[in-house]
């Protein structure tokens, strides 16, 4: 008796899925007969169309690449490391509000920062990056351009308060670390428009370098760039200087100074540290 | 060819400059001397190059205009300090709107020192500044205000 009722009642649950089944299937036959009956007659029902996927090109992906930037590694001093462990937590602090995109010497940016004597407040620059100094929160690079056929250079303090977006329009590097010399090159060299739109750059993979040879100016220069002291790469000399000029200028090599055990300084494994700490950081920081 | 273009777009006090680069005995009648870099602010006997389109400052003399006073309580100038020139055998005051010398961080630092022809009063005697000159100059709105008026761009 019992085993008659569950029988029984499984047989009504199944005969109700059955219906269901069986209704849902008439119902999906039913639209689908409707859908064919609508095709031969007019146009099928509106689909809407694919919602596109925008890919947006202006903002920079974030650097893939293993960077430090130089004014983390600390100069080689008699402070304690504190001071630097102390300045590095700001400097991360600073970041986290503004960001300080990866760039090089010679890399083209744009930087605006607040001027209370400026139209709107605010005064944007575009530049040539000639030069990075400092370390620490003094950290500082020079911008150069040439505006009206005047030189500019604007020497910029990267953690200042009054930076308030620092672009890279187009991130390279260049054959020497320090682009002075564009000082004393043709006009051509170091001018860049100002209303250049940011190129865009791959995260990964090295950074491309310029290996342009700037053509100069006829002597005298702001300083004597063909001295070994200065290992100027960028420039043409066989352009401006006679062979007997370069040879002269040998008298000055100090060949020795390559081998000064005392003048070594070996960041590499302070460097280390330092990345792996903020990665850390940055690690911990997108946690929270 | 690229430098002789150089040159021509280059205005009096740069044409004089590259021109003693180049050969000093062409273009002034100076005898070859050795030209220092310049990296200081303006003091006496600077030479400076007028930036503003008024005809005492571009029209060409054997001698670049020179500074032979600065109104200032040291004798040198920055941006803003009044200077006295010579140019054309004749006194005039200057404005300096821009020198070589490296000064505050976030500051423009100029590759000439550019200096605008003033009178007694602060009125400009040109009508029109081509070359960009620094924002802070505004904090002289109240006496330069016509200076800045004839600027036409701002770095």
């Amino acid at each position: 008796m019992a085993a008659c009722i569950q029988r029984l009642d499984r047989a009504i649950f199944s005969i109700r899925l059955l219906r269901n089944v069986q209704l849902h299937n008439e119902r999906s036959l039913s639209t689908s007969l409707h859908r064919l009956a609508l095709d031969t007659e007019q146009p099928s029902k509106f689909t809407p169309p694919v919602k596109p996927v925008i890919i947006d090109k202006t903002q920079s992906v974030a650097s893939l690449r293993k960077f430090l930037s130089p004014e983390f590694v600390p100069p080689r001093q008699r402070t304690k490391p504190i001071k630097f462990t102390i300045e590095r937590k700001d400097m991360i602090r600073r970041r986290k509000v503004l960001n300080i995109p990866e760039f090089y010497v010679g890399s083209i940016l744009a930087v605006t920062m607040t001027d209370p004597h400026a139209t709107g407040k605010n005064n944007r620059f575009v530049g040539i990056c000639i030069q990075r100094g400092g370390r620490g929160l003094g950290a500082t690079f020079v911008l150069r351009n040439i505006i009206d056929n005047q030189g500019v250079e604007i020497c910029y303090e990267m953690y200042s308060p009054r930076v308030q977006q620092i672009e890279v329009l187009k991130l390279e590097k260049r054959l020497d670390d320090n682009l002075m010399y564009l000082r004393d090159a043709l006009p051509e060299f170091c001018t860049v428009d100002t209303d250049m739109k940011p190129q865009p750059s791959s995260p990964t993979g090295e950074v491309p370098v310029n290996k342009t040879r700037v053509r100069m100016l006829p002597k005298p220069w702001s300083k004597r760039w063909e001295r070994p002291k200065y290992d100027v790469k960028g420039i043409r000399f066989d352009l401006c200087l006679s062979p007997e000029q370069m040879e002269h200028a040998q008298k000055w090599a100090q060949p020795w100074v390559e081998y000064d055990m005392l003048k070594e300084y070996d960041t590499s494994k302070l460097e280390e540290a330092i990345y792996t700490e903020l990665q850390q950081e940055a690690a911990a920081a997108t946690a929270k | 060819m690229a430098l002789l273009n150089h040159l021509a777009k280059c205005k009096s006090m740069h044409l004089a400059c590259h021109a003693l680069r180049v050969d000093a005995t062409s273009l002034t009648q100076h005898s070859a001397f050795s030209v220092s870099a310049v990296s200081a602010a303006i003091q006496k006997m600077t030479r400076v190059r007028v930036v503003d389109n008024s005809p005492l400052g571009n029209t060409p003399h054997h001698r670049a205009p020179r500074v032979i006073h600065v109104y200032t309580k040291n004798g040198v100038g920055k941006v803003g300090d009044k200077v006295l020139l010579a140019i054309k055998g004749q006194k005039k005051k200057a404005l300096i709107v821009g020198h070589k010398m490296p000064g505050e961080r976030m500051t423009p630092r100029f590759d000439s020192n550019n200096v605008v022809l003033i009178e007694d009063n602060g009125n400009p005697t040109g009508t029109r500044i081509r070359v960009p000159v620094p924002t802070h100059l505004r904090k002289l709105e109240g006496d330069y205000s016509k200076l800045l008026a004839i600027a036409s761009r701002f770095v």
